[in-house]
């Protein structure tokens, strides 16, 4: 017996995204229908004529996932069908980039959609372009080292915290190194009616420059250095539902290319922003 | 490789990936405590089943490392694969 994904997917040695799509469906099970955009995961998953998704599956545009979740899931309604879960699975580009304005007028109508991004942080499918999820830094195709450039000059858009401004009824964050948090927060989710949306970071070792074996614990990395913060907002308040150990930033840096052309300076910007936003988060909590 | 009438959906199954390996995972049954790490993290799902001794299925097995590397007790070593 095999999982809902079954083994035979093109994805890369120690891909992250496989790890996340099976922990999407052993989490959702059988009755569910995936929409799924443009990315690594309609690429590596259903070239034609074969699948390795076991349970109804959709393949649709970078830019109007949202659009035809939408869609399906007033089809199944008006069928008389209202308990079949109705998935977007789709990547960052397609997510904090080109399906942006989808997924904001998705969220805005409050349609009964769970939005499942897996996020890697580039454009990996097409060759690592930066994508705004690209974090501060970070070396890609299209933000490269060199005299003019070094890695990408902005941040990474804050999208858990733009997503929970549209007053959805669930939202959270999680990490494919924690099976049992996704597991849990995808449950979650599937229980609640509406707009719901859950993002989960998924290594890419291909893109990051990681040794395959590390596909797991890069990620678990992100969470411990307290880059990759695991949130829930709920009813319009957000908790943060695991603390990290908060190791030094540089530890989850220096066993990625993307980030080996950091000089010390960059390194302790990016430690700055993150104890900011620690610390931000534990005076609140000591209210 | 195209096919062009379709009677029946393709299953990914058919793209034997195990090809794509230059090394192996070897299971050392004797230090395995069959927490079913490897089986949860494998990201093609071919350690075999929670619960029990981890089986691999070498058809699919890309190699990538991840259940050595994330076993918690160092019962899966990799070596080269001839």
């Amino acid at each position: 017996m095999t999982d809902l994904f079954t083994p035979g997917h093109r994805a890369c040695a120690g891909c992250g995204a496989a790890i996340a799509f099976r922990q999407i469906v052993n989490a959702l099970g059988k009755d569910i229908v995936i929409v799924n955009a443009t990315g690594c995961g309609e690429i590596i998953s259903t070239p034609f004529p074969e699948s390795a998704w076991e349970v109804p599956y959709i393949h649709t545009l970078f830019e109007n996932v949202p659009a035809v979740a939408s869609g399906v899931v007033a089809a199944l309604r008006a069928q008389g069908n209202d308990h079949t879960t109705v998935v977007c699975i789709a990547g960052d580009g397609s997510t904090y980039d080109i399906g942006f304005g989808a997924l904001s007028g998705m969220l805005e109508r409050n349609d009964d959609v769970l939005y499942i991004c897996y996020d890697n942080e580039a454009y990996m499918n097409t060759g690592v372009q930066r994508s705004s999820s690209t974090p501060l830094h970070a070396l890609t195709t299209t933000s490269e080292v060199g005299k003019a450039l070094h890695g990408k000059e902005q941040f990474k858009k804050p999208l858990l915290d733009i997503v929970a401004a549209h007053r959805v009824p669930y939202a959270a964050s999680t990490c494919i190194a924690y099976p049992f948090d996704v597991d849990k927060k995808l449950k979650k989710a599937k229980a609640i009616r509406g707009a719901r949306f859950v993002s989960i970071f998924a290594s890419c070792v291909t893109g990051w420059g990681v040794d395959t074996q590390l596909g797991v614990s890069i990620a678990r990395l992100a969470v411990e250095t307290g880059m990759w913060p695991m949130q829930e907002y709920e009813n319009g308040e957000m908790k943060i539902t695991m603390k990290p150990a908060r190791k030094p930033v540089l530890e989850y840096f220096k066993l990625q290319r993307r980030f080996k052309h950091l000089t010390p300076e960059e390194v302790a910007e990016i430690q700055k922003t993150v104890d900011g936003f620690w610390a931000k988060h534990e005076a609140g909590e000591k209210k | 490789m195209m096919k062009a009438a379709i009677s029946k959906p393709g299953t990914a199954k058919n793209n034997k990936t195990g090809d794509w390996r230059t090394f192996r995972p070897n299971v050392d049954n004797q230090k395995c405590i069959k927490c079913g790490t490897c089986q949860r993290f494998c990201p093609e799902g071919v350690m075999g089943k929670i619960g029990e001794y981890p089986e691999v299925d070498f058809d699919y097995c890309k190699g990538c490392g991840i259940c050595a590397n994330e076993c918690p007790k160092k019962a899966i070593t990799m070596s080269e694969d001839k």
